[in-house]
């Protein structure tokens, strides 16, 4: 019998902190059960740099550069699914706690006025650096969104949940536990 | 008033006594209504809409509205649910809920209604409003950036306290919670840890300092079971015992 064609699955980090990747990791054994469905394209775990066309993208932290709308657009261009995965991508999460301060004062601070910085530091312009942006923002604000999985990070109960209810054909459904915000 | 008074609620009947709203008389009953601005110890404040219902078929404050014989009220249905949730997710939206460093995460009634109606996207943009926070007070923070406007705190400091020590300011989106006091900090009214107004913030806002995350992941009040199952939690109290 031939077995069903296995579903392109990528995923990125944004302005994230690797920790919803993490936690995807943290499915442990069952990762081997769902890479009998799923293949990779771009991810931080195939490092391929672009994203072909896919069955589903997850995307883990927010937008806070210019970069991050770039790679954005790109897996909502070749997704048929997009998932925001963790916290910032749903909220903006701890990036977006810069928001209600001026950008320009930020960099001052870290790169100007901080103590012990060796003499001459100026805010980093080399033009290969994205251009951050003035506030962060969460995913949905930028492109359309399919599906969301908050949690800072999910647990990876939570990830397989939602993934193995997506795979079935099911609206994915975390209930009691599964379903947090922290 | 005959002792067998009764209301139809999604189905099951709710037993009432004269003078108990809908939302009383179901929390007695053990049947959980969302809701935010309702607390047991207090007149009800219909603010926040969340325990919005179906009256004979006319949208109504279920906190609000006196319970009366005979009444059909709508809750667990797919409409109000997925209007509560809207709600919720406005109330999310308006304000900075960063819950991995709340203190109250675990313990939040917002969250937890978040959690019960399956609120797991922002839907609207976020605001991100600028609300620099109130340490002044040594033995209480405020964090006005998790604020829902309830005015539970008001009541309290006004109705058990009798310090006027919170209000309410601006209008419209502009709304938010001032201390009273010239210098507006907290530090320089006679607010307390003890009093009551220190106690019934059903978000992160007025927080005890030197406590915060005390209690470990998984032993939190919300984290056992949903809120729908605290419901004896919310249950009306004696009128006697009211303050
Ligand atoms: S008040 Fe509640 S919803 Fe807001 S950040 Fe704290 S735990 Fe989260
Ligand atoms: S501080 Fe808390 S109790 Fe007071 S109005 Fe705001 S949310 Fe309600
Ligand atoms: S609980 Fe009834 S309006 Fe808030």
């Amino acid at each position: 019998m031939n077995a069903p064609r296995k579903l392109k699955v990528a995923t990125t980090s944004l302005a994230g902190c690797f920790g919803c990747h993490m936690s995807f990791l943290d499915i442990d054994e069952r990762l081997l059960d769902l890479l009998e469905f799923i293949e990779f394209d771009r991810t931080p775990l195939t490092d391929i740099k672009h994203c072909g066309p896919c069955d589903i993208g997850i995307i883990e932290g927010g937008v806070c550069n210019a970069e991050n709308v770039c790679v954005l657009r790109e897996f909502r261009a070749n997704c048929k699914i997009l998932i925001a995965l963790g916290a910032c991508a749903v909220n903006g999460g701890l990036p977006a706690q810069r928001n209600h301060l001026d950008l320009r004062d930020i960099l001052a601070a870290v790169y100007v006025t901080e103590e012990g910085l060796v003499p001459g530091t100026q805010i980093p312009n080399d033009p290969e650096l994205p251009l951050p942006l003035n506030q962060v923002h969460p995913i949905h604000e930028v492109v359309n969104i399919d599906y969301f999985l908050p949690g800072c990070p999910p647990s990876g109960d939570a990830i397989w949940k939602f993934l193995t209810d997506l795979l079935t054909g099911h609206t994915p459904r975390l209930g009691h536990g599964l379903i947090r915000y922290d | 008033m005959s002792e067998s008074s009764s209301f139809i609620l999604d189905d099951q009947e709710i037993p009432f006594m004269p003078g108990q709203s809908v939302m009383q008389a179901a929390l007695a009953a053990g049947v959980f209504i969302p809701h935010l601005c309702y607390h047991p110890e207090f007149r009800p404040h219909g603010s926040c809409k969340l325990c919005t219902v179906k009256i004979n078929g006319r949208p109504a404050t279920s906190c609000t509205t006196p319970a009366a014989a005979g009444m059909e009220v709508e809750s667990n249905t797919p409409e109000i649910l997925d209007k509560r949730r809207t709600l919720l997710q406005m109330l999310l939206v308006e304000g900075n809920h960063f819950c991995p460093s709340c203190e109250k995460s675990g313990f939040c009634m917002l969250q937890a209604l978040g959690y019960e109606l399956g609120v797991v996207a922002p839907r609207f943009s976020l605001l991100y409003p600028a609300r620099p926070v109130d340490a002044s007070h040594p033995d209480v923070l405020l964090d006005f950036n998790r604020c829902i406007l309830c005015e539970l705190c008001i009541r309290a400091s006004t109705e058990v306290d009798g310090k006027f020590v919170f209000a309410l300011s601006g209008r419209g989106i502009k709304k938010h919670l001032v201390v009273n006091a010239e210098s507006g900090k907290l530090a320089d009214t006679n607010f307390s840890l003890a009093d009551k107004a220190a106690q019934v913030c059903p978000v992160g806002v007025i927080l005890p300092k030197r406590k915060g995350f005390a209690v470990p992941i998984g032993q939190r009040r919300f984290d056992a079971a949903p809120i729908s199952a605290h419901v004896d939690e919310f249950k009306p109290v004696a009128p006697g015992e009211r303050p």
